[in-house]
């Protein structure tokens, strides 16, 4: 049995434990504040994006001269798995949960002959999926010491899809995130992005206006086209910081909690043990005494 | 005076929001003015000053490329960066030119007369920016 001594160091390094994630947990709290924000704010210009271009790219769709990112290389052979999840743990399930809808997803192409390659982005994901598709990892990216989430980030890494496309080694592209319901809800979510899917215009909006372009309509949706899936990537990080803090704050809560828990019970078993080494002291002075 | 909705928005914020009476537009193939009732259009942008004219106030604000879409609902600007002219460093500015003009020399072909032509828009803008200084 643990000597008394032991019981309190025990006491003491789960008290620490606590402040700890007590302190994590204040931190989650008020960066995802600032991460909510920086998602709300990201919102409008998606929406706008998305009307604009559904606006432009049903009209464009049918047409033979569609560009690549709109119609397609044709087939679907190849699969790119475009992986987005956090940079650190300690957030529940938050980056598993993004990790095994992607890897279910790869398993179940893969069963249909498919091809699938994986793009990393966030140390966490790399990681974890390195253990079993270690081959099909084409790309990495950490946004490790990145400071304030900028759509310069999502360019970046649009430009290296971009890139991959053109070069012909993939045909189709999947964006997998966390998308922020709120704090205790965040849902791994699949985008496809590369065929564009252009929802159909809803039938009841009225015939659509007749815009004038200005360049042409091909050159403005050449354009637009990369631009949209920055802005789709931009907005799945933004989606996935807050929803990593949320996540990271209702894990560390649990923690907080679950160490008070602890240090309630240890306190007991340590109290009972003292009061039972004091009751055991007394019956030897007093059985001592009446020896004599 | 007649008024109408107009929105810019840049990717990390919703810049301006609200009734305006007239604003010009830098459009890749020359500025254009837009006040309420404008035929639908939708335009490409290039880097330059776009100018919202509100309630009598002129107010400024520096774009770097877009898209502009004018439909019966008003004027929707797509920024890539959207910066009020009080807001801008223009020290910061002035080193992204000539972080620019040094890249020049890296490019070439369609992508170097790509450049360069940003680069100009970029150098009208400081251009524009000493001149309102001085009045």
């Amino acid at each position: 049995m643990a000597s008394l001594k032991d019981m309190r160091v025990r006491i003491a390094s789960t008290k620490a434990t606590q402040k700890i994630t007590k302190a994590m947990q204040m931190v989650a709290a008020s960066k995802l504040r600032r991460a909510q924000g920086a998602a709300e704010a990201a919102r409008p210009y998606a929406e706008k994006m998305d009307a604009v271009i559904s606006n432009i790219a049903s009209a464009a769709a049918g047409s033979p001269g569609a560009p690549a990112l709109l119609a397609g290389t044709g087939t679907d052979q190849v699969h790119l798995f475009l992986v987005c999840t956090g940079e650190r743990g300690l957030s529940g399930a938050f980056n598993s949960s993004i990790v095994r809808l992607a890897r279910e997803r790869a398993l179940a192409l893969m069963n249909q002959g498919k091809e699938v390659k994986f793009f990393c982005v966030g140390r966490k994901g790399f990681e974890q999926l390195r253990r079993t598709f270690e081959r099909q990892i084409i790309d990495n990216v950490e946004l490790r010491s990145v400071r304030q989430l900028g759509f310069v980030n999502a360019e970046d890494i649009a430009r290296k899809i971009i890139a991959r496309y053109e070069a012909g080694e993939f045909d189709v592209c999947t964006l997998f995130y966390s998308r922020f319901k709120s704090v205790i809800s965040q849902i791994p979510t699949a985008q496809q992005i590369i065929p564009l899917v252009v929802e159909a215009p809803a039938a009841n909006a009225g015939p659509a206006t007749a815009y004038e372009y200005e360049p042409e309509e091909d050159e403005i949706l050449n354009g637009l086209l990369p631009r949209n899936l920055a802005v789709q990537i931009f907005r799945a990080l933004l989606e996935n910081n807050a929803s990593f803090y949320g996540a990271q704050m209702s894990a560390m809560d649990n923690a907080t909690r679950n160490a008070g828990d602890m240090i309630r019970k240890q306190t007991l078993i340590y109290n009972r043990t003292r009061q039972a080494m004091i009751t055991k002291e007394l019956i030897e002075i007093i059985s001592g005494a009446e020896a004599l | 005076m007649a008024t109408f909705h107009f929105d810019l928005v840049s990717p990390e914020q919703l810049a301006f929001s609200g009734e305006v009476e007239q604003v010009d537009v830098p459009g890749i193939e020359g500025d254009f003015g837009v006040l309420a009732g404008h035929a639908p259009v939708v335009a490409a942008i290039r880097p330059g000053i776009l100018t919202v004219t509100a309630g009598g106030t002129q107010q400024k604000i520096i774009v770097l490329g877009g898209l502009a879409e004018v439909s019966e609902k008003g004027l929707t600007v797509l920024a890539d960066v959207a910066t009020s002219i009080q807001d801008l460093d223009r020290a910061q500015f002035a080193d992204a030119i000539s972080a620019m003009e040094e890249k020049l020399a890296e490019h070439e072909g369609s992508e170097l007369d790509r450049a360069i032509e940003r680069l100009d828009h970029f150098k009208s803008i400081q251009h524009q920016l000493s001149a309102t200084a001085m009045h």
